[in-house]
């Protein structure tokens, strides 16, 4: 057990090394750019040119500079951003990190619970009315753009019904931390959890429906009604173990992709500033070590969140482990 | 009697029309009997048994007639009452052990499920049993076997795993839907033995389902044979073999290479194929097959009639 862990960790930090290298050499070794001037902003000084220059190594070979950018990322921490301002990047990444993970993981749980629920129940009852309502309320779940469904919201419980009953609780926009104030915390990112989850919902509760329905064709639920089981256990025990794979595929994407930045536009509408915001603001102002940052960081938890998946196969499918 | 079918009839409403499967079909089987059903495919020997079952889940399936087990009615009985026959006194043994089992759960976990659904003890109990139940099909090393997950282990091993699950409860009636098909010759040989042994050791009553007349000769007491969702012959194993009177039986038997005395230069075969069951032709559904068709055939359905030895045939009540 241990050995392939090993072996999946090594395979993690070879694609980390690999995205590193390739987003460094787009935005530092593109001919024609010179990325001092860029990190050092308009109007620097020359003094100030200078200086970054020599910082970042660019007057050195090119791998003296990817080993000093990645050593001021991981080691120094000490990697700035528009030189003149002195923005420190790595912690303005940190600050942003736990935003994001707040809003994606709140949000999971949320699509997780809700589409295996509706997923389960619409394929007991396939062909009723509950599966065709479920299902349509799944399409309209994935067709409602995040944005808009965001701004709606906001309207409702911000501004048209904030002060009924139902909405009076939902404080402000913006985040709390979880730390200085839990409840706070908790009641601000409700909504956005929501707007997030649904999409997904629609997805995941789609695809589960379809997975169950297939794998109840197989014989082997045949056999397990030859047992004398119930149908209940026959589906959660037998048809759904067997469905969840597609369904943990599916999370490990999003999830990963979610927490590397793709929750922008929930950020921007709830004014959440998370790495996705981080992200869009530093490709906005072309804030090369930002952008940088960002991208090691999303590509992080992309990868990590795929070797989680494939520890989930393993624990799901027992036909994986020998091999 | 364990077990009496009387005028059993199934069929499926489908966009081309109202398939017929099983047309009036009646057997009866007595207590640690063997019974092999004999057909081609679609012959509707698999839909029979699936429907004493109460297997058939198709919504547009609709099943008339009588099944009896024991005495009681299972046609139309509550899915909760029938649930608890199934596995438990009826336990029913797949055609394909590749897919008969839940890849996701050891062998011991699948057969303890089925113990722990009918009978009220702990989890360690039956786990006990299942090792006792897997030496008992002869599993090399039981108490390893039962932590394998079902791709880890060999085609017949994993027939073998199903039989320790059918036989799990003491079914007073096991159903065999061509076991051994999937199977190597040698292993085949093995599961034979095995049901023989069972059946002498539980006094279980089996219905064995096959295509294949070389195992009904071994293992079955009394045989049936079934042509497109009728029951064309019945008799016991030695009057099938020795006096086989429907000209379908007969055929069946002759495409058997004999073992002893000269061989065939080639197999006799039956001209045609089986008819579509959405379009029976009139009358006796083997008549355009059949090597000694005449008129009446084409008029009317002919009967299988009484007696332990029947056949129906037109030609065959005429003598």
């Amino acid at each position: 057990m241990i050995y392939p862990i090993l072996r999946r960790f090594g395979q993690m930090l070879f694609v980390m090394f690999g995205i590193s290298v390739i987003v460094f050499l787009i935005f530092f070794a593109t001919p024609g750019a010179d990325p001092a001037a860029r990190i050092a902003g308009r109007n620097a000084s020359p003094e100030v040119l200078e200086a970054v220059r020599h910082s970042f190594g660019f007057d050195r070979p090119l791998y003296v500079q990817y080993v000093t950018m990645m050593e001021k990322i991981f080691v120094t921490g000490d990697l700035t951003s528009f030189v003149n301002r002195g923005w420190k990047v790595v912690p303005a990444v940190m600050d942003s990190i736990p935003v994001t993970l707040s809003l994606v993981f709140g949000a999971a749980i949320l699509w997780v619970v809700v589409s295996i629920v509706i997923g389960i129940a619409a394929a007991a009852t396939r062909g009723s009315w509950l599966d065709k309502l479920l299902m349509a309320l799944g399409l309209l779940g994935i067709s409602m753009p995040v944005y808009w469904l965001g701004e709606v919201m906001n309207l409702i419980t911000q501004s048209r019904y904030h002060d009924s009953w139902a909405f009076s609780w939902v404080p402000p926009l913006g985040y709390k931390n979880f730390s200085d104030d839990p409840k706070g915390w908790f009641l601000t990112l409700v909504i956005p959890w929501i707007t997030l989850s649904i999409l997904y919902i629609g997805i995941y509760g789609r695809v589960l429906r379809a997975a169950i329905i297939e794998s109840l064709q197989e014989d082997y639920i045949r056999t397990a009604r030859a047992k004398g089981l119930s149908e209940t256990r026959i589906l959660l025990r037998h048809a759904l173990r067997t469905s969840l794979i597609a369904f943990v595929t599916l999370f490990g994407l999003d999830f990963g992709a979610l927490v590397g930045g793709s929750a922008l536009l929930t950020e921007v509408v709830f004014g959440l500033h998370g790495i996705g915001k981080l992200t869009y603001d530093a490709l906005q102002n072309l804030d090369l070590p930002m952008i940088m940052a960002t991208v090691m960081y999303a590509s992080m938890f992309v990868v990590i969140a795929n070797a989680v998946v494939d520890f989930v196969y393993i624990l799901l499918d027992p036909r994986l482990r020998t091999s | 009697m364990i077990l009496s079918v009387r005028d059993l009839r199934v069929s499926f409403r489908t966009n081309d029309g109202l398939v017929r499967a099983i047309d009036g079909v009646s057997f009866d089987l007595e207590e640690s009997e063997i019974l092999g059903v004999v057909g081609e495919s679609g012959s509707g020997k698999t839909v029979s048994l699936l429907a004493v079952m109460g297997l058939i889940t198709d919504p547009n399936a609709t099943i008339e007639g009588s099944i009896r087990y024991k005495g009681r009615e299972l046609v139309g009985l509550p899915a909760r009452e029938l649930r608890r026959l199934r596995g438990n006194e009826i336990a029913m043994i797949f055609q394909d052990p590749m897919t008969a089992l839940t890849p996701v759960y050891t062998i011991g976990w699948q057969i303890a499920e089925q113990i722990r659904a009918h009978r009220n003890i702990s989890k360690s109990k039956a786990m006990e049993r299942v090792e006792e139940l897997l030496a008992e099909v002869n599993f090399p090393n039981p108490h390893e076997a039962m932590s394998r997950y079902p791709h880890q282990l060999s085609g017949g091993m994993r027939q073998r795993a199903v039989i320790a699950m059918a036989l799990s409860c003491n079914p007073a009636l096991l159903v065999a839907d061509e076991p051994t098909t999937a199977l190597d010759v040698t292993v085949q040989a093995g599961i034979l033995d095995l049901v023989r042994k069972l059946r002498a050791t539980h006094k279980s009553a089996v219905v064995f389902i096959t295509h294949d007349m070389g195992v009904v000769s071994e293992l079955a007491d009394r045989v049936m044979v079934m042509y497109a969702g009728r029951v064309v012959e019945r008799g016991s194993r030695a009057e099938l073999f020795s006096d086989p009177r429907h000209p379908y039986t007969r055929a069946l038997l002759g495409s058997i290479p004999p073992l002893t005395g000269e061989k065939p230069r080639r197999l006799p075969a039956i001209p045609g194929s089986p008819p579509s069951l959405l379009r029976l032709p009139q009358g006796c559904a083997f008549g355009p097959r059949c090597p000694v068709h005449y008129e009446p055939c084409g008029a009317g359905k002919p009967d299988l009639g009484s007696g332990t030895h029947a056949a129906a045939c037109f030609r065959v009540a005429q003598a």
